[in-house]
C-alpha cells in the first residue's frame, strides 16, 4: 500500500510539472495548449541527445532541454498563436493540434520511430528505505522539485512585477493594457516557462519511464490537461494537488481494481469532481452577469 | 424551378447539400460501374461518407448547439460494437436487412449513451464541458477495451474484463475480444446504403435547424440567459441536440464497422474525436456544406500526400495550421484577398492580351 | 535477351496502363499471361511486390524494419541476375486497420502481384479479409494471431503462430527446472502477447508449473510498477514476458528499481532489447528468450545479412527485419519451385490472381520447403502456418548465447 502510494505520488509530480504549464498557459491566453505534451517529448530528446552524443554531465543537459524547449516555446506562440489573439478559442484549439501533429512528426524525421531508452541518471544513488516501503531517489527528486517549482512560481506571481503582470493580463486583458503593461511580453513569458517546465517534466518523465519515442508526450500530456482542470484550471496550488491526485488514483485504481478501468476511473473522478465542483477543486466561481 | 426560387435561405442551403450528396453519388458509383476509379479511391468510398456523417453530426452540437465536444468518437465505438453484435447475431437474415437492423439498433444504442452522458457533461459549461467530453471519450475506450462477447447456440454472452467468464459453448464463437476488438466482421455496407444514410442524417438536421426546436437550440447558444427567461429549457434543448448527434455518430459507427474486417475500440480514441472535429472547424462551425466538404477533401488528402511518404503528416500539419492562420487571422486574410484579386487581375489581363 | 527486352516493354506498358486506369493487372498476352512454360525450368519477369506496414507512428520500428529487410533480400535477388527480379513497393500503414486497407488499395492501383505483409496484427486481419476476396497472396512476415490465417487459403504466416511459442516456452521452462513458480506479465490488447499466454498458461497446468501472478497492460503503457510489484509480492521466481521488447525493456528497469531479480523469460518479440538506443544492456543480463532470429548467429546466411543491413541502415537487424527479408527469399523460392516443376515461368503482367493460385498451391505442397535467417527447412501447413525450430538463447554480457 505504501508503495503504491509512494508510486502514485512520484507520478503526479510529474503530472503536476506538466499541469502548471498548462495551467499558466490557459489562465493568461485562455487557450488549451495541446503541443504541450509534444514539448515534453521534445525536452526529453534534448536531454537525450546532451548526454548520449554530446556526453555532457546531467545538470548541463536538462539546462540545455529547458533552453532548448523554451525557446521553442516562445516561437511556438509567436509563429502560431500569437496571430490568433482575436480569434475563436476553437481556432487557436486546432491550431494547437496542428501544432502537436507537427512536432510530433518532425521529431518522427530527425529522430526515427526507433525508442530510445533514457538513461538512468540517478544511478549511482541508492534508495532509502522507509517504513518497510523502498523509496527510490528519483521519487525523492520528483516530489522535491515539484515542491520548488510550485512554491517559486507563486512567489514569483505574487512577489515580482512581471508575475503580478501576468496575474494582471489573466484577470482582464484590455484593463492591464490600459495600465501600461506590455500583453504579447507577458504572454510570450508565460509560454517560455510553461515549456521550460515542459523540458524538466521531460526529463523527469524519462526518467521514470525511460522509453523515448516521439509520441512519448501525447498521454502524460492530456493526463496532465486533465489534472489541471481537476485542480482547477488557471490556479497554481490547484494544478499540483490535481497532479498529485491523479497520480495517485491512477496507480491506486490500477494496483486494487483494474489496469485496463485505471484510466477511465480517473477520468470518472474528474467527472464526478466538476459536477458538485464544476470549476475544479481550487477553481474560482466566476458568477453570471446579466 | 420556382419551388427553388420562393425557397428560403436555409431551406436552398439544405437543398444545394442534397444536391452534393447526390451529385457525389452519381460520380462516384457511374465511375465505379464503369471501372474507372482506382482501387485507392473505391475503397476509401465509404469511409468518407462515414466520416461526411461524423462531420456533421458534430456540427450540430459544436455549430448549432454550441458546446465542444472533444469526445465523438466514443458514440462512433457505441455504434460500431454494437452493430457487430447485431450483424452476427442475424446471420440468416439477408445483407440489407441485417446492415438496417444493425444501423438502426446502433443508431438506439448511442443515442442512449448520448442521453446517459448528456445529463452530468451539459451541466458544465464552456471548457470544463469540452474536458468532460474527453473523458467520456476515453472511458467508453476503456469500457469496451474490457467487454468480451460471444455467440453460440444459447444466444449472446457477455463478460467484463474476463474472457474465461463467457461461459460458451465449445462450438460458439468469441466475436468481440477486449482490446483485441472484433474479427471476422462480415462486410456488409455498400455505398449506396451510405449515401442513404447520409442523405437522412442531413434531412434529420437540417429539418431540425429550420424548425421552433432548432430556432431555440441557437437562441440558447447565443444567449442562454435571455433564452431561458422566455420561458425555454436550456437542458432539454441542448439534450435534444446532443442525444441525436450521438445517434448519428452511432449509426456512422455502424456502417463504418461492417465495412471492414476488424475493429479495435482504440481506432476510436481522443485522436479520432480531433481528426473529426478538424472537419467541422475547417468547414466552417455550423455549416453542414462545409463539414461535408472539408471531410471529404481531408480523408482523401494523406492518401493523396502518400508520394511524400515520411513528410505526408508534417505537410498535413502544416497545412492545418496555415489554413487556420490564413482563415482566423484579420491581416493574413486581408493580404490573401488581395493576392487573389491581383491573381485574379493577372489572369484576365493576360486572357485580353491574347 | 529479347525476351527480357519484351518483359521490360510489357512491364513498362502495364505500369502506363495501371497508372492511367487503375484496373487490375490484365494478363498482357505473350507467354507471361498464362502463366505458360518457358520450356528451360528458368524462373524470369519481374515481380511486384508489396510490402504494407507501420513506416510512421508508434509502432513504426517494426514496419520500417520489415521494409529495410525486404529491401535488402530485393536488392540481393536483383542483383543475381538471373532473370528473375522483384520490385518492392512499400506501403505506410500507422498500425491503423482502415490506413492498411487504404494501403493495400494503393499498392493495386500500382498492380501489386503479391504482398509481403501486413506487418502488425489487427491491419493484417482487415488486410487479408480483403486479398481473400481478391484473390491476392499475402506471406505476412510478423503478424501472428491465428485469426490472421483462419479461413483464408490465401495467407501465409513466416513467423511462429503465437500457440507454438507459448507451448514451448512453458515446455522449455518446465524440462530445464527454471522455476516452478511463475509469473507473467502480457499485452491484453494486442493478439500477439494474449495467444501467447492463454497456450503458455494452458501448458503450464499440464507441466505443474504454477502461475502465481497473472497481470496485464496495454498499448499506451509505461508504469509497469504495479505489475512488477504483483510479481514479487507473489514470489515469483520466473517472470514470463510474453511481449515485445519495449515495454520489456521498462519493465526490466523497474523491477531493477523496486530491487526485484527474478529471472526473465521471453519469446522472439523481445529480440532487438539489446539494440535499443541507450540501453543499459546490463539489465538484460541472464534474460532468456526464444527466438527464430539471433543476429549473432554464425551462419554464412546471417552474417552476410546482419553485414548488410549493418552497412546500410546503421543498425543490428531485429528479428522483423529478418523475417522481411526471408519473405521475399520464401516467395522467390516458391516460384522457382514451381518452374522446376512445370519446365519454367515467367511472371511478368500475370495477374496477382494466377500468382495466388500459384504460391498457394507450392506453400502447401508437402515437398516445398524454404531455408532463411530465422529458420532451415521452413514448411507451411494448409492452414497457412510455418513450422520451424525456436533457438533459446540467453543474454550474457550484451550478447546473445544459444543454451
Amino acid at each position: 500500500m505504501l508503495a503504491h502510494l509512494i508510486n502514485g505520488i512520484s507520478l503526479g509530480s510529474i503530472y503536476a510539472i506538466i499541469a502548471l504549464g498548462y495551467t499558466m498557459v490557459y489562465g493568461i491566453a485562455k487557450m488549451l495548449n495541446f503541443a504541450h505534451g509534444d514539448v515534453i517529448m521534445v525536452g526529453g530528446y534534448i536531454s537525450f541527445y546532451s548526454m548520449t552524443l554530446l556526453g555532457l554531465p546531467v545538470p548541463i543537459a536538462i539546462l540545455a532541454a529547458v533552453f532548448v524547449c523554451t525557446a521553442l516555446g516562445i516561437v511556438v506562440e509567436r509563429l502560431a498563436y500569437k496571430p490568433l489573439r482575436a480569434a475563436t478559442s476553437l481556432a487557436v484549439l486546432i491550431t494547437a493540434i496542428g501544432m502537436s501533429y507537427f512536432l510530433q512528426n518532425a521529431a518522427l524525421l530527425i529522430w526515427d520511430a526507433n525508442p530510445k531508452a533514457y538513461p538512468n541518471i540517478f544511478k549511482n544513488f541508492e534508495a532509502v528505505e522507509f517504513a518497510g516501503a523502498r523509496i527510490s531517489p528519483f521519487a525523492i527528486v520528483a516530489i522535491a522539485a515539484n515542491l520548488v517549482i510550485m512554491i517559486a512560481l507563486t512567489l514569483f506571481t505574487t512577489r515580482t512585477k512581471v508575475g503580478k503582470a501576468m496575474r494582471a493580463v489573466s484577470e482582464d486583458k484590455g484593463a492591464a493594457t490600459l495600465m501600461g503593461i506590455n500583453v504579447n511580453f507577458t504572454i510570450s513569458l508565460t509560454f517560455a516557462i510553461g515549456s521550460g517546465l515542459a523540458a524538466i517534466a521531460g526529463v523527469l518523465l524519462c526518467t521514470a519511464y525511460p522509453t523515448l519515442m516521439p509520441t512519448t508526450g501525447s498521454m502524460p500530456g492530456i493526463k496532465a490537461f486533465t489534472a489541471a482542470v481537476f485542480g482547477g484550471i488557471g490556479s497554481i496550488p490547484g494544478a499540483m494537488i490535481g497532479g498529485i491526485l491523479l497520480g495517485i488514483i491512477e496507480i491506486l485504481a490500477r494496483a486494487y481494481i483494474s489496469s485496463e478501468l485505471a484510466d477511465a476511473i480517473v477520468f470518472g473522478v474528474l467527472i464526478v469532481v466538476l459536477i458538485f465542483r464544476p470549476t475544479g477543486l481550487l477553481g474560482k466561481q466566476v458568477h453570471e452577469k446579466v | 424551378m420556382n419551388i427553388y426560387k420562393n425557397a428560403s435561405v436555409a431551406s436552398k442551403k439544405a437543398f444545394l447539400n442534397y444536391a452534393i450528396v447526390i451529385l457525389f453519388f452519381v460520380v462516384f458509383q457511374t465511375l465505379v460501374n464503369t471501372g474507372s476509379i482506382t482501387s485507392a479511391l473505391k475503397g476509401q468510398l465509404i469511409p468518407i461518407v462515414c466520416y461526411m456523417i461524423m462531420a456533421v453530426s458534430l456540427n450540430l452540437v459544436v455549430g448549432i448547439s454550441g458546446e465542444l465536444s472533444l469526445g465523438h468518437a466514443g458514440f462512433m465505438s457505441v455504434g460500431a460494437f454494437t452493430a457487430v453484435i447485431v450483424s452476427a447475431l442475424m446471420s440468416g437474415a439477408s445483407n440489407s436487412s441485417r446492415l438496417f437492423v444493425s444501423i438502426l439498433v446502433g443508431a438506439a444504442i448511442a443515442a442512449l449513451a448520448g442521453f446517459l452522458i448528456g445529463i452530468p457533461v451539459l451541466r458544465l459549461n464552456g471548457d470544463y464541458l469540452a474536458i468532460v467530453t474527453l473523458a467520456f471519450g476515453e472511458i467508453i475506450k476503456n469500457i469496451l477495451n474490457c467487454l468480451y462477447v460471444g455467440i453460440d447456440d444459447k444466444g449472446v454472452h457477455f463478460a467484463f474484463n474476463n474472457p474465461n467468464a463467457l461461459g460458451m459453448d465449445p462450438l460458439g464463437k468469441e466475436i468481440i475480444k477486449g482490446p483485441m476488438g472484433a474479427v471476422g466482421i462480415k462486410k456488409i455496407a455498400t455505398f449506396p446504403a451510405a449515401v442513404i444514410l447520409l442523405l437522412v442524417v442531413l434531412i434529420i438536421i437540417q429539418n431540425l435547424v429550420n424548425s421552433r426546436t432548432g430556432r431555440a437550440i441557437m437562441a440558447i447558444r447565443d444567449n442562454r440567459i435571455a433564452a431561458e427567461s422566455m420561458g425555454l429549457s436550456p437542458m432539454k434543448y441542448k439534450m435534444l441536440a446532443f442525444t441525436v448527434s450521438a445517434s448519428m455518430a452511432g449509426a456512422a459507427g455502424a456502417i463504418y464497422a461492417l465495412n471492414i474486417s476488424t475493429l479495435v475500440p482504440k481506432k476510436f480514441d481522443f485522436n479520432t474525436s480531433i481528426l473529426v472535429l478538424v472537419f467541422v472547424v475547417l468547414g466552417g462551425i455550423g455549416n453542414m456544406t462545409g463539414s461535408l466538404i472539408a471531410a471529404g477533401v481531408l480523408v482523401v488528402l494523406p492518401e493523396l500526400l502518400r508520394k511524400f511518404s515520411d513528410y505526408r503528416m508534417l505537410v498535413y500539419a502544416i497545412v492545418l495550421i496555415l489554413v487556420m492562420l490564413v482563415t482566423n487571422n484579420e491581416k493574413l486574410k486581408g493580404r490573401l484577398d488581395t493576392f487573389v484579386k491581383k491573381l485574379g487581375m493577372r489572369i484576365s489581363k493576360g486572357g485580353r492580351k491574347k | 535477351m529479347k525476351k527480357k527486352l519484351l518483359s521490360l516493354i510489357m512491364t513498362g506498358a502495364l505500369v502506363m496502363a495501371m497508372t492511367a486506369c487503375g484496373g487490375e493487372g490484365t494478363a498482357a498476352g505473350g507467354n507471361g499471361g498464362s502463366g505458360a512454360a518457358t520450356g528451360s525450368g528458368e524462373l524470369t519477369g519481374t515481380l511486384k511486390l508489396g510490402v504494407i506496414g507501420p513506416l510512421t507512428g508508434g509502432a513504426a520500428i517494426y514496419g520500417n524494419a520489415v521494409a529495410n529487410g525486404t529491401q535488402i533480400a530485393v536488392d540481393e535477388i536483383n542483383a543475381m541476375g538471373t532473370g528473375f527480379t522483384i520490385e518492392l513497393n512499400a506501403q505506410d500503414d500507422e498500425h491503423d486497420a482502415e490506413k492498411s486497407v487504404n494501403a493495400y488499395h494503393q499498392l493495386q492501383d500500382w498492380g501489386v502481384q503479391a504482398i509481403a505483409g501486413t506487418v502488425t496484427t489487427t491491419p493484417c486481419i482487415a488486410v487479408s479479409a480483403e486479398a481473400n476476396s481478391d484473390r491476392v497472396f499475402m506471406l505476412t512476415p510478423s503478424a501472428s494471431a491465428t485469426s490472421v490465417t483462419e479461413d483464408k487459403d490465401n495467407v501465409f504466416q513466416l513467423c511462429f503462430a503465437d500457440p507454438n511459442q507459448g507451448s514451448a516456452s512453458a515446455q522449455y521452462i518446465s524440462d530445464n527446472n527454471l522455476a516452478t513458480k511463475v509469473a507473467v506479465i502480457y499485452n491484453n490488447a494486442d493478439a500477439y502477447s494474449t495467444g501467447i499466454y492463454q497456450t503458455f498458461k494452458a501448458r503450464a497446468a499440464e507441466l505443474g508449473l504454477e502461475i502465481v501472478s497473472e497481470t496485464t497492460f496495454t498499448d499506451d503503457t509505461t508504469d509497469f510498477s504495479v505489475q512488477v510489484g504483483d510479481a514479487q509480492s507473489n514470489g515469483a521466481e520466473l517472470v514470463f514476458l510474453p511481449i515485445y521488447y519495449t515495454p520489456a525493456s521498462l519493465i526490466l528497469q523497474q523491477a531493477a528499481a523496486a530491487g526485484y531479480a527474478p529471472k526473465f523469460f521471453g519469446v522472439d518479440g523481445m529480440d532487438g532489447i539489446l539494440t535499443i538506443e541507450g540501453f543499459d544492456t546490463s539489465l538484460a543480463e541472464g534474460v532468456m528468450l526464444l527466438t527464430p532470429f539471433s543476429a549473432d548467429a554464425t551462419d554464412e546466411r546471417t552474417v552476410n545479412f546482419v553485414k548488410t543491413y549493418t552497412e546500410k541502415f546503421g543498425e543490428v537487424p531485429s528479428q522483423f527485419a529478418a523475417d522481411g527479408y526471408d519473405c521475399a527469399y520464401a516467395i522467390m523460392a516458391a516460384l522457382q519451385f514451381y518452374a522446376d516443376k512445370n519446365g519454367g515461368l515467367d511472371v511478368t503482367g500475370m495477374s496477382a490472381e494466377q500468382l495466388c493460385d500459384i504460391l498457394i498451391s507450392v506453400f502447401t505442397d508437402a515437398d516445398f520447403s524454404a531455408d532463411g535467417v530465422t529458420g532451415l527447412g521452413m514448411r507451411w501447413d494448409a492452414n497457412g502456418q510455418v513450422n520451424k525450430e525456436p533457438k533459446a538463447v540467453v543474454i550474457k554480457d550484451g550478447v546473445y548465447v544459444g543454451m
